[in-house]
């Protein structure tokens, strides 16, 4: 049973909850409570937006167990408005549409399932900017 | 500070053992190079692993080890540092054995990946990645590699078919090494038409894992030099960390942790890149070899590439690289790679690469990477005179 393990990161995983430095202003996800720039404490939770854009991706079509189902699937580091990259799947879009430099936002998706009895892990994914499409 | 020399060097084939259990695997190179170095009196064992608890249901492989290699009720424990394992558990030898408190450590890295396969591989691969942030969005080693390897590409301006030169170099080598898993000759057409596996690297970009052990016994240089002929000496180790996950990086196309263990390793042998003579790098990905001749000081940032292209890599070339085939083409024992290059390095060393030997080469240098550079760990290596 992994659900406490789930559990815990539910304000990351369902609104990107992150942390805001005191100290620099530096804005962290994931959360790690000391800064990355400045190393004081930082423990002042901070949500972020959830727009960025694409700083790089790939398509898997060799997927790990748990995730054989989805594949061809596209991972993707994006890039917050706030700053940090975050690792997360490209959804609502297909292959040949994205690229660098892309806006995307957050939504809440499926990121696993354990078999027909098991848990849903549900989480962020991305997909094209909304205001940017209109 | 005590000079640390190996005194034997063993290694299996690496391949599909399927009729091999993971103690018989470690058993087989460590008896090698107890043969290698007419020695069999060993104060402590460091065992290199990465996948056995996954794949083997197997921990514990120190004690494990010790009992069938004869070695019952001796110090042994595992070393773990996802494919830095190797080199890592080669580190920690190195202390001991500075410390003066071990006399003759044996290091022996061992992977079987064979007891599994299909979609499980890639998922225990994965466990070297941040199993919160990364993992858990479907996100593999190979994947890593293709967000890494097309940033690459859209900064510096460079195509697909500008890496080919890096595979075609480790299979041309690797047909020469008798113990290497893959001996075919691949075509720099073949690369570009290759079936992708995290886009843009393909099949012809990634490591293929397999079953395999290689083990050293290294002792005190004073002791070596009556010991054996040609001892070989470990001029540095040095092992240092970066962030597991690539999202935590400040810069995503420098791999700081390579570099940082490359500098301390010229730093403690006195020497600088252009004294190296053979490099054995971390070529699990092709994107990782490009990163790492930049980290080591080999080429300046964003032109690793470009000694590919150029042929600089190759036996003749100005530093050549995975000189018995590299991850690439000898296979990827995971935890074991690591010692794959050192007993390599030290074949050139000794004059016994055969026809996998480069001309005149004094110094040698290994660095064996965990995941993406989260561990680096860099050896320099002498022939004793």
């Amino acid at each position: 049973m992994e659900v406490s393990r789930h559990w815990r990161l539910n304000q990351q995983r369902y609104a990107l909850v992150g942390e805001v430095c005191p100290n620099c202003g530096v804005k962290l996800f994931p959360p790690r409570d000391v800064c990355l720039e400045c190393e004081a404490p930082a423990k002042e939770l901070y949500t972020f937006t959830g727009l960025g854009e694409v700083y790089s991706y790939t398509t898997i079509y060799d997927p790990p167990a748990g995730f054989e189902h989805n594949a061809p699937y596209m991972v993707a580091l994006v890039k917050l408005e706030e700053g940090p990259l975050v690792t997360a799947q490209l959804t609502d879009m297909d292959f040949t549409e994205v690229s660098i430099g892309m806006p995307v936002e957050m939504v809440t998706r499926k990121l696993r399932t354990d078999g027909e009895e098991g848990m849903i892990v549900y989480g962020y994914k991305f997909r094209p900017a909304v205001a940017a499409l209109v | 500070m005590t000079n640390v020399s190996i005194i034997g060097i063993g290694q299996t084939d690496v391949r599909e053992h399927w009729d091999t259990s993971i103690r018989h695997l470690a058993w087989y190179a460590i008896e090698a190079a107890m043969d290698d170095a007419h020695h069999n009196q060993i104060d402590a064992i460091y065992v290199g692993n990465m996948l056995a608890g996954q794949l083997s249901n197997q921990n514990h492989l120190g004690a494990l080890v010790a009992d069938f290699a004869g070695l019952r009720g001796t110090e042994a424990l595992t070393v773990e540092a996802a494919d830095a394992s190797g080199g890592a558990a080669l580190r920690q030898a190195v202390l001991a054995v500075q410390s003066g408190l071990v006399q003759t450590a044996l290091v022996v890295g061992v992977e079987k990946v064979t007891d599994e396969s299909g979609a499980t591989i890639p998922a225990a691969l994965a466990t070297a990645l941040d199993a919160d942030y990364e993992a858990i969005h479907g996100q593999t080693l190979s994947g890593a590699a293709g967000v890494m390897m097309r940033r690459y590409m859209h900064e510096y301006g460079v195509a697909l078919a500008d890496f080919a030169g890096f595979s075609v170099n480790a299979h041309a080598n690797a047909a020469a090494n008798p113990r290497a898993m893959y001996r075919n000759k691949l075509r720099p057409e073949a690369f570009v038409k290759a079936p992708m596996t995290a886009d843009p690297v393909s099949l012809f970009d990634e490591a293929p894992t397999g079953d395999g052990a290689a083990a050293v016994l290294v002792t005190t240089s004073e002791r070596a030099a009556d010991m054996v002929a040609r001892p070989v000496r470990i001029l540095a180790s040095a092992l240092a960390t970066d962030t597991v996950a690539l999202h935590d990086r400040r810069d995503l196309l420098w791999l700081a942790a390579a570099e940082r263990s490359a500098r301390r390793a010229y730093e403690m042998a006195g020497l600088s890149p252009t004294d190296i003579d053979v490099a054995e790098l971390h070529d699990s990905f092709t994107i990782l070899a490009a990163l790492s001749l930049e980290a080591c000081g080999f080429a300046e940032r964003g032109q690793g590439w470009q000694l590919a292209r150029d042929g600089e890599i190759g036996r003749g070339g100005r530093i050549p690289i995975s000189t018995f085939g590299g991850l690439k083409a000898r296979g990827n024992p995971p935890g074991a790679t690591g010692l794959y290059q050192i007993v390599e390095v030290a074949q050139q060393l000794r004059g016994t690469a055969g026809d996998c030997q480069v001309a005149d080469v004094r110094v040698g240098l290994a660095q064996n990477l965990g995941g993406m550079a989260g561990t680096a760990v860099t050896h320099i290596l002498q022939a004793d005179s």
